[in-house]
């Protein structure tokens, strides 16, 4: 209906939180679990250190005897490590805490990131256009072409080939963010670029480029909040990925060491053990990766329908 | 007048959406006779497509019948099941949207689209359906039809477009045609030549046509009788000729109003004061009365009835029994 | 048509040649090569003559066209930590990975297409939220964690399908092929799944969210105002049009496919390039990086161009103006 267009010049928050977002929000069951969630493993993340009744990064804490032992409910097991131990003794409850806390910051830096670097090259990209527009484009859709985790790979082998001399525990975590924000600014950048387009084109840039005032700060407070939704849903969905990736990389030992073990690692760690019937190494650690990736995917998922009614 | 072709009663769609229940058509009652060419103006918005698109059953969800009904050729079709109106679609009723442009799928040659819905609804073989697109094309004014029939939509101009368009509705040689804007999305000057190939072939048939359309002219040019949509309803209808010479409905003059006369006596372009309601903030009573201008007592508490003035029906207060005297 | 052609080809050589500069500079760059590959006691005398011997001190540019030259000969030189020449290694690991890639290609699209089908015409169904939801499901679960979950299953608990390997081989000349013995298909199963899980639920939702765009254009309407059936609507009209964003992706998804091999292949120990590659980055073996990286970079430019030749067979309107949205 037409009375849509009337608002449409208004700002998109304003809106959101009036209207359909916050219904849509309301009315799902399963996005609002999700979005709980989602807050809870956050919680448990940031507050790691707190609630885990181990640190299973100090080696010294750790005794080998412990190792292996199961679940408290199989036999065998002990109340003292709710659900079991890895093969070095650690606890897997806090394991997985601190696990959670490393996926989420690898993911939540790296998201970051990409987004600085992706909003940045795309408003360069569509505001200057010419060369430094067609450079940029092609360089994001040769990347476009190869999948994430192989740009991670090689960016990983690169860092460790050209700085042999520094220890895995202390890169490792930097290794991640660039490998991962490297591979996903592609999509940042394509979106900014193409609202910039659109304003660019608008009278008031062309009046402010008349009367002389920088057209480019003008038009950013335009683009900035036109962008910010798309923005937003492409970040959700990235975190999600971007956990993947850690933990994918992790699982391929190229990521977080067994030292300091992140969720993947766990997984990696276990995988050897599943033959030997201890389960529960990949498993718990794997259900918890599952379920935080699922929630921040559902929320995701959510925010693009809501952000895009041409799609209900 | 005999059986009328389609006949609809008090005719409701309603769009639920999650804040309000919005009326979109409102008590909507009119007839079309066999041939007959009933123009049906409006603003957008005033319910004159959606009104097309109940009759032939494509309400898009969540807009729905809500009440009144459609009698085609007799039969009672508001209530048939998917499948049956479907038998119906394409074979009595037919439709023309608004852009040529998109109506046509892009990846099907034209004649695969022909000979489709000639099979749908009449038995030929596939060699006597192609004779028989070639022939439609013809009829359209489709140049070399013989060979125009195996290109695809996007080697036809708009108007050609159009034109296949009108072909593939003539197909199922149907009885009624809702066109539904048929000339909004192309040039002027191409406009008339679809118009008059629409009216001639359904002439010839005595295809009765249901023409929406915001202009004027096209009404004035084709159409026998004439219905005025606001705000869901319909405000006036009538003969074409006594509508655009002697509108009744202070809607219908503001509206006659606003055409630029050809033949040359400078008047003043009329302009109604204001817009049309949005759906969810309809005005009580009249729906008009707060843009118009003979507004009184009654208008603001409860709508008029279709009373009938000279040859149209007029829902207006205005021309009231008890108010004449 | 042509014109586009030839654009194509110089846009992949284009891309080609970045490419091949990248794994160049990663090649001549990154570490020293001589000190990978000779021992601590060599004289800087016998590593200048083999600096001399490699052409590394040629100038830079002569160097890249020596590595192009190369690589076009299937040259890329000596793996560091195998001193084996590095094309042989990928060429014996070939095999194992395509015929995994093409298996669990097959498998999602055989999987994915018909039930993106379903789910977009039956949006409200309960299958339909059934297989919505199971696609979250498969998008979130990370591949290798899929791999475990299978291995864990069928391998560990019912101990019914291999967890690792190939199986048995038959040598077809330089090819070494799983397909033929029943221990080889077998291997096949769950690394295919695993590695197809993600791409079919993927194929499922595009295909899903195009049948909805398609449902909703007007050329979809205007099928159905003709009153053709429902299954000429929706798997003629509608699949065709769902089909050209389906080929794409499709398309440039199988070279992901081969990348995620990567990860597929580290869970089920399949002896295919990607365990080669992972084993190369663990190891900074960068001949077989570079090798790798041209490899792949080589098949994402055929795999395009192939993908736009479909394009050209499906869509007509690109074969006339040569120009894709």
């Amino acid at each position: 209906m037409e009375d849509k267009n009337i608002k449409e010049e208004t700002n998109w928050f304003a809106r959101a939180i009036d209207s359909d977002i916050f219904y849509s929000f309301t009315r799902s069951k399963l996005v609002m679990v999700a979005a709980f969630v989602t807050f809870a493993y956050f919680f448990i993340a940031l507050f790691a250190p707190i609630l885990a009744t181990q640190n299973p990064f100090d080696l010294g804490s750790l005794d080998l005897m412990d190792g292996l032992t199961p679940p408290a409910w199989q036999e065998g097991g002990s109340s003292k490590f709710l659900i079991g131990t890895d093969d070095q003794g650690r606890d897997l409850l806090s394991a997985i805490m601190y696990g959670s806390r490393i996926s989420l910051a690898v993911g939540f830096t790296s998201v970051f990131c990409a987004a600085l670097l992706g909003i940045s090259l795309g408003l360069i990209s569509g505001y200057f256009g010419g060369f430094i527009d067609t450079l940029i484009m092609r360089i994001a859709d040769i990347q476009l072409t190869f999948p994430s985790i192989l740009i991670a790979l090689l960016i990983d082998g690169t860092v460790s080939a050209l700085f042999p001399e520094v220890r895995r525990e202390d890169s490792a975590f930097w290794v991640l963010v660039l490998a991962i924000s490297l591979s996903f600014w592609v999509q940042y950048a394509r979106t900014v670029r193409s609202s910039v387009l659109v304003e660019k084109e608008r009278e008031y840039v062309q009046a402010a480029k008349l009367i002389g005032l920088r057209p480019f700060i003008i038009m950013l407070r335009h683009v900035l909040p036109n962008v910010l939704g798309p923005v937003l849903v492409i970040a959700t969905i990235n975190l999600a990925l971007a956990i993947i990736t850690e933990a994918t990389l992790s699982f391929l030992g190229v990521g977080i060491p067994v030292t300091q073990p992140s969720l993947g690692t766990l997984i990696r760690i276990g995988q050897d053990f599943l033959f030997s019937g201890e389960w529960w190494i990949t498993i718990f650690p794997g259900v918890a990766l599952a379920i935080i990736v699922l929630s921040v995917n559902l929320v995701g998922d959510w925010l693009r329908d809501a952000l895009n009614p041409k799609l209900r | 007048m005999s059986e009328p072709l389609l006949k609809i009663k008090d005719l409701i769609v309603e769009f639920p959406t999650r804040r309000a229940l919005l009326r979109a058509v409102d008590k909507v009652s009119f007839e079309i006779a066999k041939g007959e060419v009933l123009g049906v103006v409006g603003e957008s918005g005033a319910g004159k497509s959606l009104t097309g698109a109940a009759i032939i059953g494509l309400l898009e969800p969540p807009g729905r019948i809500a009440g009144g009904e459609i009698y085609f050729d007799g039969q009672r079709i508001d209530n048939l099941a998917d499948e049956q109106m479907r038998h119906l679609r394409g074979k009595r009723i037919a439709m023309i949207f608004q852009d040529p442009l998109t109506s046509l799928n892009p990846l099907y040659r034209v004649g695969e689209q022909l000979i489709e819905t000639i099979q749908t609804h009449l038995p030929m073989n596939k060699k006597q359906a192609r004779k028989r697109a070639i022939e439609l094309l013809d009829e359209v004014g489709i140049p070399a039809p013989e060979t125009r029939i195996d290109g695809y939509p996007h080697q036809f101009s708009g108007g050609m477009r159009q034109r296949v368009v009108i072909a593939l509705v003539l197909a199922g040689e149907p009885d009624l045609i809702i066109a539904d804007e048929p000339t909004t999305a192309l040039d002027v000057s191409i406009q008339a030549q679809i118009i008059s190939v629409l009216k001639r072939l359904c002439s010839e048939r005595g295809t009765a046509i249901m023409l929406i359309t915001h202009d004027m002219g096209v009404i004035a040019e084709i159409a026998d009788r004439m219905a005025v949509m606001y705000s869901g309803q319909i405000v006036e209808i009538g003969k074409t000729y006594d509508l655009i010479k002697n509108p009744k409905h202070p809607y219908t003059k503001g509206l006659m109003g606003s055409i630029p006369s050809m033949s040359g006596e400078v008047k003043r372009l009329v302009q109604i004061p204001g817009s049309m309601p949005r759906l969810n903030d309809i005005p009580s009573g009249c729906s008009f009365h707060p843009r118009c201008s003979k507004v009184f007592e009654p208008c603001y508490s409860k709508r008029s009835p279709q009373i009938k003035v000279g040859q149209s029906d007029v829902a207006c207060w205005l021309y009231s029994e008890e108010d004449k005297k | 048509m042509l014109a586009f052609m030839i654009r194509r080809i110089i846009q992949s050589i284009i891309v080609m040649f970045v490419v091949a500069l990248i794994s160049f500079l990663l090649f001549r760059f990154v570490g020293d090569p001589v000190n990978q590959m000779v021992g601590i006691e060599t004289t800087p005398e016998q590593r200048e003559a083999l600096r001399d011997k490699l052409g590394l001190n040629d100038p830079v540019i002569m160097q890249f066209f020596g590595f192009i030259k190369g690589a076009a000969q299937f040259d890329f030189g000596v793996s560091y930590q195998f001193k084996r020449p590095v094309a042989q290694m990928i060429a014996e690991r070939a095999p194992a990975t395509l015929e995994l890639s093409l298996m669990s290609a097959i498998f999602a699209l055989l999987v994915g297409i018909p039930m993106g089908v379903y789910t977009g015409l039956k949006r409200n169904s309960i299958l339909s939220k059934f297989f919505l939801t199971v696609s979250l499901v498969g998008i979130s679960l990370p591949t290798f964690l899929i791999g475990i979950l299978l291995i864990y299953i069928f391998a560990v608990q019912l101990q019914v399908l291999p967890s690792f390997g190939r199986g048995e081989v038959v040598d077809i000349g330089f090819w070494s092929t799983g397909l033929l013995t029943v221990s080889g298909l077998k291997a096949l199963i769950l690394p295919s799944i695993t590695l197809g899980l993600f791409q079919m639920t993927l194929i499922m939702r595009l295909v899903r969210a195009e049948m909805l765009e398609v449902m909703r254009t007007d050329y979809i309407k205007f099928a159905r105002a003709r009153g053709l059936s429902r299954t000429a609507i929706n798997f003629g009209h509608a699949l065709k049009n769902t089909l050209v964003p389906v080929i794409t992706i499709t398309g440039l998804q199988l070279g992901s496919v081969i990348a995620f091999a990567i990860i597929t292949e580290t869970v089920f120990s399949w002896p295919g390039m990607g365990l080669l590659f992972l084993h190369s980055v663990q190891n900074v073996d960068i001949p077989i990086m570079a090798a790798y990286l041209m490899l792949i970079g080589f098949l994402f430019v055929m795999i395009n161009l192939i993908v736009d030749l479909l394009y050209v067979a499906v869509d007509p309107r690109i074969r006339v103006s040569g120009v894709s949205q």
